[in-house]
């Protein structure tokens, strides 16, 4: 198991060879997965690349359990990264795709199949060896892929998009193969994802990267209740802004002075609450707020409503039997629980 | 009906590859051969032997024309290798102009540039020498190399290097390991297209060589210009050979291997 640690790491391009970070400070927890989330083209992929050492940074410093791994080349660093296309070697066979890394480490040939046969029913792949790997389906790949990488136990395993190539189907299977071998194996990994949704499920811990930029890290659930801006908020699929000033627990804006809870942010900024949580309300209930419905879509297993509250329109989430008897037009009225809502300050 | 086509087509093309070589077969082994007589009155094996004997200089000619074209062809990977991996997979400035200048040796005749780099291996104590002749060589020969090998690694993805070091693999052992595998089958093809050029090189050898390197071609014209029709015909079948044995070579190993080119991309 082993601590990763980003100290002020840099990285600019002249050109458009790949996306520039700054000063980025973060700490990897020992054995768990974290997720470099961010949108393409915010530096995550050269920050994953500068950790297995592909790529040398400008300034700042990458250690490993607090030693500096700067001067270590890849092949010797252990941190092994597995591509987003999976990038198997087409002139090799299954087997010896997985036992490649053995090779290099001058593994004995019985240890290599052994061990390689081993990894391949852990990836839930038996018996696949002989194979040429033109004949497996992306799935396949992909599993084996990380089969490679994780038959080296590597110090820090280094995912990069393992599911982007995927269809919905094998993309679940996928992510929770990870999910299991990581919990299994214990290592740290560190997952590059442009999808929110994929670091939510498959991550301990999101960092949230723009522009190469940190911008907020802690557990996923975090993004949701207590986003740092707005950027983040809309990031993690949240809408409804409404400007004003926070003071003594209470924000002061349009809707009126709605209560907030404990330790949020004062100051002049907005306030957010996130469509799912707004809940309807009966006319003339304490808190209530009048407003008008706008429109209203049936998404599934949700139904969409748009109101108008003053001149402010918010989204609201809800279920679709509760929502279905509001049509365009209507008068309701909703609630924003205290517990739901949240600051986000003005950017100093 | 595709089919029947298919081999009304094949045909077609064995003829029209293989017929003109028949008559310097029979001609190989003929006597006396005169119009309009279908096949020759007397037939005789004394162009072969002759072909056999030391006294002809045909076997010697053969090796140096081997010994040359193999050497060209090894220097051709040595200094087309770098330079075909940088155009396929780098991108930088000037590279169009790079890639045209490198093109070039094929654009412009031989002769035009063989007579202005004359005196510039006269100067350089180059002419009349083996080596002078395999450094010719390499300027016919380099553009058919790269080209291929720039195609090769253009479809290379630029990961499959770093994939390798990150899972363990040294610089070195990246390259013999990875790179070399993966293009394998371009390499082939290139030292194919290397050889042949080196083996059929006329003019250069000629010029540079100044008539003291004898290879095959100088030798074949000489005996064509001077009337023997059965060494012509035999020493003909001994210069084709290299290009038969490669088509062989080549249609068994280099046919369906396109998979290998470019990497698996799902």
């Amino acid at each position: 198991m082993t601590r990763v640690t980003l100290d002020r790491l840099t990285k600019h391009f002249a050109g458009a060879d790949g996306a520039s970070v700054r000063d980025l400070t973060l700490e990897f927890p020992c054995g768990e997965l974290t997720a470099l989330l961010g949108p393409s083209g915010c530096g995550k992929t050269t920050t994953m690349k500068m950790i297995a050492g592909l790529i040398r940074p400008c300034s700042g410093e990458v250690r490993f359990d607090g030693r500096s791994v700067l001067h270590q080349p890849p092949e010797v660093r252990g941190a092994v990264m597995v591509f987003q296309n999976g990038l198997l070697f087409p002139f090799l066979s299954v087997a010896e795709n997985v036992g490649f890394g053995l090779r290099m480490r001058g593994t004995p040939r019985a240890e290599i199949a052994a061990r390689v046969e081993a990894m391949l029913d852990r990836v839930r792949l038996p018996g696949i060896g002989p194979r040429r790997v033109q004949d497996l389906s992306g799935g396949q790949q992909q599993r084996v892929a990380l089969a490679r990488a994780l038959v080296t136990e590597p110090r820090v395993l280094l995912l990069d998009e393992p599911l982007s190539n995927l269809d919905a189907h094998l993309r679940s299977e996928m992510r929770d193969l990870i999910r299991d071998l990581q919990r299994e194996t214990g290592i740290t990994t560190i997952l590059v994802t442009h999808d929110q949704e994929e670091a939510v499920v498959l991550a301990d811990r999101i960092a949230l990267m723009f522009d190469g930029e940190l911008r907020q890290f802690a557990p996923a659930a975090e993004f949701y209740a207590r986003p740092r801006d707005r950027q983040v908020a809309e990031f993690f699929g949240g809408a409804n802004f409404v400007p004003g000033r926070a003071a003594a627990g209470v924000f002061d804006c349009a809707l009126g002075r709605l209560p907030l809870p404990a330790g949020a942010p004062e100051g002049t900024g907005c306030l957010t609450v996130r469509p799912e949580n707004i809940l309807l309300a009966e006319p003339g209930d304490a808190g209530a707020l009048a407003v008008t419905v706008i429109d209203r879509v049936f998404l599934g297993t949700q139904t969409r409503l748009v109101v108008l509250a003053g001149d402010l329109t918010l989204v609201l989430i809800r279920p679709p039997a509760e929502a279905a008897r509001l049509s365009p037009g209507d008068a309701a009225a909703i609630r924003l629980p205290p517990e739901a809502v949240w600051v986000l300050p003005e950017r100093p | 009906m595709t089919a029947a086509l298919r081999n009304l087509s094949l045909a077609l093309l064995i003829v029209w590859l293989v017929l003109p070589l028949l008559p310097l077969a029979v001609w190989s082994v003929a006597k006396s051969w005169f119009f309009p007589d279908l096949l020759p009155s007397v037939w005789s094996l004394d162009g072969w032997a002759h072909v056999a004997s030391p006294r002809s200089g045909v076997l010697a000619a053969l090796w140096e024309t081997t010994l040359i074209a193999g050497l060209v062809t090894a220097l051709a990977i040595l200094i087309g290798l770098p330079a075909a991996r940088a155009l396929g997979m780098h991108r930088f400035r000037g590279k169009a102009g790079v890639e045209m200048l490198i093109l070039a040796p094929i654009l412009v005749p031989g002769l035009a540039y063989a007579l202005g780099l004359h005196s510039v291996f006269i100067g350089l104590g180059l002419t009349n020498s083996r080596a002078g002749v395999v450094i010719v060589h390499l300027i016919p020969t380099l553009p058919y190399m790269i080209l291929v090998l720039a195609g090769v690694f253009a479809n290379l993805s630029p990961d499959m290097e770093a994939q390798a070091r990150s899972l363990g693999a040294s610089p070195l052992r990246v390259f013999r390991h990875v790179t070399l595998p993966a293009i394998r089958p371009g390499l082939i093809v290139g030292a194919t297209f290397a050889f042949l050029v080196s083996w059929s090189q006329y003019v250069l050898t000629l010029l540079i060589g100044g008539g003291r390197v004898e290879t095959l071609p100088l030798l074949l014209f000489s005996y064509a210009t001077s009337g023997r029709n059965d060494l012509t015909g035999a020493i003909g079948m001994i210069y084709i050979l290299p290009g038969v044995l490669i088509l062989l070579f080549a249609s068994r190993h280099l046919t369906g291997q396109g998979a290998g080119l470019g990497g698996v991309r799902p």
